[in-house]
């Protein structure tokens, strides 16, 4: 019974694949990003349930209105940041994070916001060999048609090619005459995007409420730091296997609790400290 | 010139005693932000709403709430909060404590500064024993766990049960009072399933689908109430442990009134045993629900948190009227051993002795009437108490 | 940061910055003030005090020796349940003795960690280190019969410190002198460090790690024993804290009281022994009083502050100063061994 774990495998490749891409490339350390997938998740759920929209289309607004909010906020502030230490990057996006949730307490209060899955995707569904959620199958097919697109993205487009050149030499590249500024752009707006659809499309397991943009930002961190920054096919794969080993421990050794995903990350960054399919020193 | 100014400032300083012996300060403490915020908040409510109903009881005293964040489980700012509150602001009365730990961390100050504390929530069964001016309107895990047991096998007449618990203490309580009183009635328990702290992530997949493997009759669950009730729900329904033939069984905290009706058709047929929901048939809950929706909006219901904070500002508004608005504290535990309420959840009163509550549990079971989820009341329980200080179980033992 | 000069001629250098500079003494004596003029806030200064000393010994690493930690609590956590688990066992309770051994704990937990985990850097560490501590909480829990799990251990029976000052729980005088007086004596211990040739090396390590060796320096061994001294402070701070609460619970092991105090540090200014104390001291009285006044919503202010100083200040609060300070004195540049501004920044 692996697709449970996997499933939850890519809820964690969904929200943490932006990051990685975002803290590969610029070198940001952007704690926000669990904040974004927040703000992505409110949008898509409150689109949902004052407007009246699908489920499909309130995920391409939150995506939309998520970018389009990361934009400005990347153009107004982000940007200022990028040549100065971590620490002072870590300081602006904790206090980024802490006014998401202020605000958020303050406008929507701090209760949790459910999400209401159109009854297509509720319940079971028969697979043939075994009875599986049908959610769950969603989200299988969502992640891997994402890593499918985001890969022929980065490998076939000329996109894809400036965002790798910049993420394995940044000054090469910008030589070349790479536009780095709107790269960074576009990148952050991409990956601030895909944590928005994240936040929806996991709200089902992780909810949403405003502590979300703190609650899972460790899981984010752990699955990039195991897949290797900027890399999006080793984000895919460490989500899988943390997502299935989890899984698994959990259900036959229940009493190790949640030991087991922090061991497995100590052990796997150990082993491979570039992360399982980083290339460079990171 | 300077004679004048001192008779000013002793003319505001008489007038300013005067109001105080008038004015009652209660410090609340709570984690009005962090991931108790939503508890904090329905609290917060249900004291409000108790005042804001009752302001002819409350006369000729004025309460004054003095609200204090405590942010976090960790004890050490919830112990700094309630050390403030007694030593900066004098409060007469203490109340609030969402969190077991908080409350264990703050028992040696609430003895140290003699007043009388209200615990409005956390449920850990021995915490009262911790301070003799710990009295608590909330509940024990014991309370529902324990009756729910009985229950589960004289009324549901099941004989297999897996439990699944949050692994912190009072999941581990709901456990305990579960198991000891449902194997006592001829039950057996086949699995314990921990799920994981209250800080981990609310997929329950991997110990639910443990759970139907083992093939009980009945699936006690504990959680803590907020998004993983929600998620409990969700996952039991997806996972068609329903068609399996498994029953969802637990504490009212997996129904939690503000979640039901997200949870929608996949809630029906749980049956919880607690001591409030907002579907129980009594005036003082009609009237109660209906101010709740009056003053904080349509969709909005009280859970039994709520009604925590409302009886705890009731109990606190009789110790003010029965000491006159000075609130000693052995006095004011006097006053709290002969006071009985109808509140909401029906007739409650303090056990003398333990200064814990004594009211009704409810057996309810969750069924579809007019396109809502409702809490149809099976079964009934009348002034259950605290049984693990009862029976002197582990650390309920009065040391 | 600065290229070889002759033995004497360093010497010298080290000792100009060592002597101890006309308002040093401020702090205490501030420290010293607040105790007479707000006996009523002691035990919320004492919560600051103990959090200085703890942001202290994270300065230590990160601030001097460049290791970029989340997982500083765990040392916090093993001093506080040393101190914890010897008293409610009715094993030790003698407040100095097992402050001592707090400290040796840490720094062991420290040493072992460290010998393992100082082989990587960047995300990898921050990683490692946060789940090492994650692991301890968790391992916290499941040893419940003995930590007391998520309650953790209350009522702890410190004794008298020095057969004499009891630790009053409602009014904690004694609790504040007594942090005070520690955080004085690790205070001197970590500026007599850093201004060491020791301490020259390590700001040397974070500056260039790849060039020390080349001087000759032993990098692994340099910064592992940095390592374990600041896990020993980290030890003390929390045995200290266990035994001004007379409690202990798992929140002293917890990834917000590691991510908090790099923010102090942060916001204060590392690698500078005071970013420490303006850190702590700004986080914890703006977030107490703010949350006094606004309960539910009080994290807008402290977010917009975290904001304003990371836009407009380089290296926090101090480092914002120093500019300002730069800019009305041109003629007399101060250097407190503040790290250079580094571009253009390399990934984690």
């Amino acid at each position: 019974m692996l697709l449970g774990g996997i499933a939850a495998g890519m809820i964690l490749f969904i929200v943490s694949v932006g990051l990685s891409v975002t803290m590969g490339l610029m070198g940001f350390v952007n704690l926000a990003h669990g904040g974004f997938a927040m703000l992505g998740g409110y949008a898509i759920v409150l689109a949902m349930k004052h407007w009246g929209l699908g489920f499909v289309t309130a995920l391409a607004f939150g995506f939309l209105a998520t970018a389009a909010a990361s934009v400005v906020l990347e153009r107004l502030l982000y940007a200022r940041l990028y040549r100065a230490t971590e620490l002072d990057q870590v300081l602006f996006t904790i206090g980024l994070v802490f006014i998401m949730i202020a605000s958020l307490t303050l406008r929507f209060g701090p209760e949790n916001q459910p999400l209401t899955l159109p009854r297509a995707l509720q319940g079971q569904i028969d697979l043939g060999f075994v009875q599986y959620r049908t959610y769950s199958l969603v989200l299988i097919v969502t992640g891997i048609a994402i890593v499918v697109a985001l890969w022929l993205g980065f490998e076939r487009t000329r996109l894809g090619a400036q965002i790798r050149a910049a993420v394995d030499n940044r000054r090469m590249a910008e030589s070349l005459g790479i536009n780095i500024a709107r790269l960074f752009t576009i990148t952050f707006a991409l990956g601030s995007g895909m944590a928005a659809l994240g936040g929806g499309l996991g709200a089902e397991f992780l909810g949403l409420d405003p502590q979300y943009a703190l609650k899972y930002l460790v899981y984010f961190l752990i699955v990039v730091a195991v897949g290797g920054l900027g890399r999006v096919t080793g984000v895919f794969f460490a989500a899988l296997l943390i997502g299935v080993l989890d899984f698994v421990l959990k259900k036959y050794l229940p009493q190790g609790g949640p030991m087991f995903i922090y061991a497995v990350t100590i052990v796997l960054l150990l082993w491979r400290p570039q992360g399982l399919f980083g290339g460079k020193a990171a | 010139m300077i004679k004048r100014i001192v008779a000013l400032f002793a003319v505001l300083a008489s007038l300013a005693t005067w109001a105080e012996a008038q004015e009652v300060k209660v410090g609340v403490n709570l984690p009005y932000t962090g991931i108790g915020a939503e508890f904090a908040q329905l609290v917060d409510r249900g004291m409000e709403l108790y005042l804001k109903l009752n302001a002819d009881k409350v006369k000729p005293y004025t309460i004054k709430l003095i609200k204090r964040d405590v942010k976090n489980p960790g004890g050490a700012d919830a112990k700094i909060a309630v050390q403030e509150l007694l030593t900066q602001e004098n409060v007469d009365i203490l109340a609030g404590w969402i969190y077991s730990p908080n409350a264990i961390a703050s028992a040696p100050i609430v003895t140290a500064g003699k007043k009388l504390a209200v615990i409005m929530n956390a449920g850990t069964a021995h915490i009262t024993n911790m301070s003799p001016y710990y009295v608590r309107t909330s509940f024990s895990m014991w309370h529902a766990g324990y009756a729910m047991g009985e229950a589960t096998s004289k009324i549901l007449k099941a004989k297999t049960a897996v439990v699944g618990y949050t692994d912190f203490p009072p999941g581990k309580d709901s456990l305990a009072a579960f198991k000891r009183s449902f194997e006592a009635a001829g039950g057996k328990v086949i699995d314990e399933i921990p799920m994981g702290g209250a800080g981990a992530v609310p997929d329950f997949t991997p110990f639910f689908q443990r759970a139907k493997d083992k093939k009980p009759e009945v699936f006690f669950v504990f959680v803590p109430a907020g998004d993983h009730a929600a998620a409990v729900v969700k996952t039991y329904a997806a996972l068609g442990m329903k068609e399996a033939g498994i029953k969802l069984i637990g504490p009212g905290d997996i129904t939690q009134d503000t979640k039901l009706q997200a949870m929608g058709p996949a809630a029906v047929g749980l049956v919880t045993m607690h001591h409030y929901h907002a579907d129980l048939d009594n005036p003082e809950n009609k009237r109660f629900v209906a101010a709740w929706k009056e003053a904080y909006g349509a969709a909005a219901v009280p859970d039994f948190m709520a009604v925590g904070g409302y009886d705890g500002m009731a109990l606190i508004v009789h110790v003010v009227q029965a000491l006159k608005g000075k609130v000693d504290a052995e006095k004011a535990l006097e006053a709290v051993k002969g006071w009985k309420f109808a509140s909401p959840r029906g007739p409650i009163s303090i056990d003398p002795v333990t200064r814990d509550i004594v009211m009704n549990e409810y057996l309810s079971e969750a069924v579809m009437k007019d396109g809502r989820v409702f809490q149809k009341v099976i079964g009934k329980i009348d002034a259950v108490k605290d049984a693990c200080k009862e029976q002197k179980i582990g650390p309920c033992a009065p040391k | 940061m600065s290229e070889y000069r002759g033995g004497a001629q360093a010497r010298t250098a080290l000792a100009r910055r060592h002597r101890v500079r006309a308002w040093e003494p401020l702090p205490w004596i501030v420290a010293l003030g607040f105790f007479f003029a707000f006996p009523k806030h002691l035990g919320f200064g004492t919560e600051v005090l103990v959090t200085i000393l703890f942001a202290l010994s994270l300065d230590l690493v990160l601030g001097y020796a460049g290791i970029v930690t989340l997982g500083h609590a765990a040392f916090f956590g093993v001093g506080a349940y040393t101190v914890g688990m010897l008293a409610k066992h009715g094993l030790w309770n003698e407040p100095l003795t097992s402050l001592a051994l707090a400290g040796i704990v840490g720094a062991a937990v420290g040493l072992g960690s460290g010998l393992v985990l100082l082989r990587t850097r960047g995300l990898t560490l921050l990683m490692l280190t946060l789940c090492t501590m994650a692991l301890l909480e968790e391992a916290g829990n499941l040893a419940h019969t003995w930590t007391g799990g998520f309650d953790g251990l209350d009522s702890l029976p410190i004794a008298p410190l020095l057969g004499r000052f009891e630790f009053s729980p409602l009014y904690p005088t004694t609790q504040y002198l007594y942090v005070l007086v520690v955080l004085f004596l690790c205070f001197v211990f970590v500026r007599t460090l850093v201004y060491s040739p020791f301490g020259q090396s390590l700001t040397g390590i974070r500056e260039n790690i790849l060039r020390m060796p080349a001087v000759g320096a032993p990098v692994p061994r340099r910064l592992a024993v940095c390592y374990t001294l600041s896990a020993g402070i980290a030890g003390i701070a929390g045995g200290i804290w266990a035994q001004a609460n007379a409690y202990v619970n798992l929140g002293t092991l917890g990834l917000d009281r590691a991510a908090t105090v790099l923010i102090m540090l942060a916001l204060g200014g590392r690698g500078r022994l005071y970013g420490a104390f303006v850190g702590a001291i700004a986080y914890m009285v703006l977030s107490h009083f703010l949350s006094k006044i606004y309960p539910t919503a009080w994290q807008l202010g402290l977010g917009l502050l975290l904001v304003v100083i990371a836009l407009f200040a380089h290296n926090g609060i101090l480092g914002l100063g120093e500019t300002v300070w730069r800019r009305l004195r041109v003629s007399r540049p101060l250097n407190m061994g503040a790290p250079q501004h580094r571009t253009p920044n390399p990934p984690l």
